[in-house]
């Protein structure tokens, strides 16, 4: 078999061994549904409960992406801004950092109190997606080839003009890398602050049909929400990779496949 | 084929002048040491000397990226355009050959395509025009670099070892054409190398230098005629420069040694 077919049947065939041993393990002990429901019973509920759950993923994901498009926004200006202007990363990056090692599960209570809860949820997701790009592009800003810099020295560049033709399209691979990373991390954010808003019983989105459900004992219904939600988070993944791979194809090293 | 003159008649006039210029870095390295230098309109000329002799030094001072500690860059006619050849090929991965090769000229907002399809032709690389820097060989990416240096029809063209890193063959080849560029065009060279026999086939006047700091210990004038080809590599007259430029190379050394 091939390497390529085995890195798809592999996992595959992981998998099912995984919901087989689980399905026998909920038989044969008989254990009650709201301690462990069985895989069968999670599909039959993701089913049933259908549309409840679509409209809450949909709800989920909309300030996700929300979150992610304003981290990716903010990311950006703030490290072109940083690259730009000295001043402003000694003023800023210490507060970027802060905002990034502080839990975003202990921040997310407090917003909730000051914001309505669709803005805090988007905040969080923020504040976990924005610094991953903030990194990342302050970084390959940072890196450009010292030749090429001197290049556009010679030619009298503009300051603009070494920006736009060569700070930014050289610190392109970082800064889709940080994407990715904040991609998956803007759901995590999204997710962690309706959970937070779902303690205090208010919410529509998946996470607070997670908690919900916990406190009701409907696990089935837990389990079907949780399964959507890293269905969400592996579809986001994978869509980030692709325009990743589909900018860089042409000539970074990390989109082209070395021969042999 | 005339012909050029030889470098030696006094009547060319001066593009570009070095007069006591000093390089001290911060670190406390002293590159260059009261390094003067004539460079002739048209004239190819070599500055050779062991690795760190501060020669990539003075190209940068020439071509105002390096501010000289002391002394002063003179350019009597005033500062023509400059085209600067890197030891690597220096080029932007993600623009294709046409893209990099035009960049001077985007710089300086002019949009003259023919002047980057006659650099391409004049480096034999018109046909990879849409090719991206990593699906060219070393060679290849070299004669882009040498394109982009062109396009902007220097006066004074600048390069820093631009072969060092390549294979012998393709090297060689890389100094027939430069040699045919410079004919056709007219152009001043400053090419820093530290290889005898390169600079030797190459330039009319090799300038050799000690080791750092770097300070001119001779002048070498190569009076043999162009267009010179690989007949001229084997020749015994160029055997003999070269044994003169490995001698002249060999005292700047060990007088730095004694220093």
């Amino acid at each position: 078999m091939s390497q390529r077919s085995l890195r798809i049947c592999l996992p595959i065939f992981a998998l099912a061994l995984v919901i087989l041993c689980w399905d026998l393990v909920v038989r044969k002990f008989a254990i009650p549904p709201f301690v462990l429901p069985s895989p069968g019973l999670v599909l039959t509920t993701l089913i049933s409960d259908g549309g409840l759950l679509w409209h809450s993923l949909l709800v989920t994901l909309t300030l996700t992406f929300e979150g992610f498009l304003l981290a990716a926004v903010g990311g950006v200006v703030l490290a072109v801004a940083f690259n730009q202007w000295r001043l402003v990363e000694y003023s800023l990056y210490p507060y970027a950092v802060i905002l990034q090692v502080t839990p975003v599960v202990a921040i997310a209570p407090l917003l909730l109190i000051y914001l309505p809860q669709p803005l805090a949820v988007l905040a969080c997701a923020w504040i976990v997606a924005f610094f991953p790009v903030l990194a990342n592009t302050t970084l390959g800003l940072n890196s450009v080839d010292h030749n090429l810099l001197a290049l556009f020295e010679l030619y009298k560049a503009s300051r603009w003009q070494v920006l736009w033709n060569l700070k930014l399209p050289s610190a392109l691979p970082q800064m889709l890398a940080g994407l990715r990373i904040a991609g998956g991390l803007s759901l995590i954010g999204a997710v962690v602050a309706e959970i937070a808003a779902g303690s205090a019983g208010a919410g529509s989105g998946l996470a607070y049909r997670i908690a919900e459900s916990g406190y009701r004992l409907n696990i089935p219904r837990m389990f079907a929400a949780l399964l959507l939600l890293s269905l969400a988070g592996v579809a986001i993944f994978f869509a980030l990779s692709a325009i990743s791979h589909l900018v860089l194809r042409r000539w970074h090293e990390s989109a082209i496949e070395r021969e042999r | 084929m005339p012909a050029p003159p030889l470098n030696n008649s006094p009547s060319t006039s001066r593009i570009v002048a070095l007069r006591g210029v000093e390089k001290n870095f911060a670190t406390g390295v002293r590159a260059l040491d009261r390094f003067d230098l004539d460079v002739r309109a048209g004239e190819f000329v070599s500055l050779l000397g062991p690795s760190g002799c501060g020669k990539s030094t003075a190209l940068r001072i020439i071509a105002g990226l390096s501010v000289p500690s002391a002394g002063a860059v003179e350019w009597p006619d005033g500062a023509g355009r400059i085209g600067f050849v890197f030891q690597e090929p220096t080029l932007m991965p993600w623009a294709d050959v046409t893209t990099n090769v035009r960049l001077p000229l985007k710089l300086a907002n002019n949009d003259d395509m023919v002047a980057v399809v006659q650099a391409l032709e004049s480096v034999g690389l018109a046909s990879f025009a849409r090719s991206y820097p990593r699906e060219l060989s070393g060679g290849m990416k070299m004669r882009v670099s040498i394109a982009r240096a062109l396009v902007t029809t220097p006066q004074l063209l600048l390069m820093d070892e631009p072969f060092a890193a390549l294979d012998e063959i393709t090297r060689f080849k890389l100094n027939n054409d430069l040699l045919a560029i410079w004919h056709a065009l007219r152009r001043t060279v400053i090419f820093v190398t530290h290889s005898v026999f390169e600079s030797v086939y190459l330039s009319q006047r090799i300038v050799v230098m000690t080791p750092r700091p770097g300070r001119v210990f001779a002048e070498i004038f190569v009076d043999a005629s162009y267009p010179r080809d690989e007949r001229f590599r084997t020749s015994s007259e160029y055997a003999g420069f070269c044994r003169q430029a490995a001698e002249a190379l060999a005292q700047a050394m060990a007088s730095g040694a004694a220093s």
